[in-house]
């Protein structure tokens, strides 16, 4: 039986009947059609689902969409505002910080969280901020760089 | 992977959430962060008909400093623990184990009362819990209970919670084993559970130890601590020595796991050295 849930995605807020098992990510996807989330292994393990909910980072593959009623998502599409990237958007586009792209919404979002708690890692707090997301491409380097690019590009506007 | 069906409930106080499980009972199960849960549910390795979410029942959160301890609430997270003030002060390891679980994603959304109903033997939770001396409170339709955690776990994926039953907190008790404690962990490279997880508590009086508390997860299908370690470090001076002596013989009687990721004979190794590691960042 479907249940009627409320969830604000970048903002805007959606009222929709789901079935209690549907997983916030497919709600996500398929529902509001914001593909720029990705499912990679689908088993918690791979990051590449990452979302905010209620402003922390969150496996949107590892929760229901009924768990987020009421709640605030934002999603890789809510990043940029207007035509300005995100820091973390410019970061990884100016170093290089992707090959394919399939992990970097989750990557940004993951890092998007580390930053907000440490504005100023140290590249072995990046690394490690970054467990939780794979990348099967590039080999981790240039996503670092990327987001020390964005830790001092936002430490310089604060 | 989705889910099998089932019917969501929420209840916003604990004694809703309490009639709900005493009515659906053996067909109902209760959902925290939904960390564990959820994967579970979506390998279909448990079908539910209920899910009754507790993260919205007040009662259940939040961390209290007291007088003699400190309360932690069962849908605390695990981020919550390890950046509250009154656990780093007073039992540091409780912290750092909490720092230590998954990811920062993991973090934001697992609590501990899930860890430790689910009872997952690899799980960083059962070794400091253990060592701090921690009580767990259990709430169901007669009333709260306190389990001492010494009688909590009962084997692979097994605890003291009964089936119409719901952990409200763990409390900490203020002491001075607790405050000079640390936990270290051998992680499993890709999944970051523990292979080894060691948590010491160490109490001294004028440079000798007067009591000692040490404990392991992922060693064994339950946590456990070692009474041999203790009792040998009991009344010594915590120096290379001591602790020599004390982990010759780590997890000595214990019935040791063995898998894919570390054999017995490996384990049983590791527990020793982890335990020399903790127990050297205290002396
Ligand atoms: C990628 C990944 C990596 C992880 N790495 C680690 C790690 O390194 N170390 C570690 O220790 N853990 C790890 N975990 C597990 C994580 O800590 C889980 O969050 C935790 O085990 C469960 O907490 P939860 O709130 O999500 O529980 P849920 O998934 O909501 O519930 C888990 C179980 O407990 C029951 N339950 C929940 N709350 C209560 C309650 N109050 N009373 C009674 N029963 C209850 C549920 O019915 C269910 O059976 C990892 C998980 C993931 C997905
Ligand atoms: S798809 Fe969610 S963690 Fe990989
Ligand atoms: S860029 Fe291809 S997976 Fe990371």
């Amino acid at each position: 039986m479907k249940v009627p849930v409320s969830i604000t995605v970048n903002g805007k807020q959606y009222d929709k009947m789901v079935e209690p098992r549907m997983l916030l990510v497919y709600f996500i996807r398929e529902e509001l059609a914001l593909t720029g989330t990705h499912i990679g292994c689908d088993t918690s393990s791979c990051g590449a689902c990452t979302v905010h909910l209620d402003g922390k980072a969150l496996k949107s593959c590892s929760m229901l969409a009924v768990q987020a009623s009421g709640k605030s998502v934002t999603t890789i599409e809510g990043m940029a505002s207007g035509e300005n990237l995100h820091p973390l958007q410019e970061g990884f586009h100016m170093e290089h910080g992707l090959q394919c792209g399939f992990c970097t919404p989750g990557m940004i979002m993951c890092a998007a969280d580390m930053l907000k708690n440490n504005p100023n890692p140290t590249e072995e707090e990046i690394r490690h901020g970054l467990e939780g997301n794979f990348c099967r491409c590039t080999g981790y380097h240039n996503i670092v760089k990327s987001i020390q690019y964005a830790a001092n590009k936002m430490q310089e506007s604060a | 992977m989705v889910p099998s069906k089932f019917a969501y409930h929420k209840p916003t106080t604990l004694k809703e959430a309490i009639d709900l499980l005493s009515t659906h009972g053996d067909d109902s199960k209760i959902l925290s962060g939904g960390h564990s849960l959820v994967p579970v549910l979506k390998l279909r390795l448990n079908d539910p008909e209920h899910i009754i979410d507790v993260s919205g029942v007040a009662s259940m959160g939040g961390i209290k400093d007291n007088e003699k301890s400190i309360t932690i609430g069962a849908n605390s997270t695990h981020a919550e623990i390890a950046n509250n003030a009154a656990l780093k002060e007073h039992a540091p390891m409780i912290a750092i184990a909490a720092s230590m679980i998954g990811d920062i994603q993991v973090r934001n959304f697992g609590t501990i009362g899930g860890s430790i109903a689910h009872a997952d033997p690899a799980a960083d939770w059962p070794a400091v819990l253990l060592a701090a001396d921690a009580n767990v409170v259990i709430s169901g339709a007669n009333g709260n209970r306190t389990v001492d955690i010494d009688q909590f776990f009962k084997g692979l994926f097994m605890t003291a919670v009964g089936e119409e039953e719901i952990i409200t907190a763990i409390s900490i008790p203020k002491s001075a084993f607790n405050k000079n404690s640390t936990y270290v962990k051998f992680a499993q490279p890709a999944s970051r559970f523990a292979l080894v997880g060691c948590a010491v508590a160490v109490a001294n009086a004028d440079g000798y130890v007067t009591e000692a508390r040490v404990a392991f997860n992922g060693v064994s299908a339950t946590p456990f601590r070692d009474g041999n370690v203790e009792k040998s470090l009991k009344g010594s001076v915590l120096n290379g020595d001591a602790i020599a002596t004390a982990t010759a013989s780590v997890a000595d009687g214990v019935s040791i796991m063995s898998d894919h990721f570390a054999a017995e004979n490996y384990r049983k190794h590791m527990a020793g050295v982890y335990a020399r590691k903790a127990l050297s960042a205290l002396a």
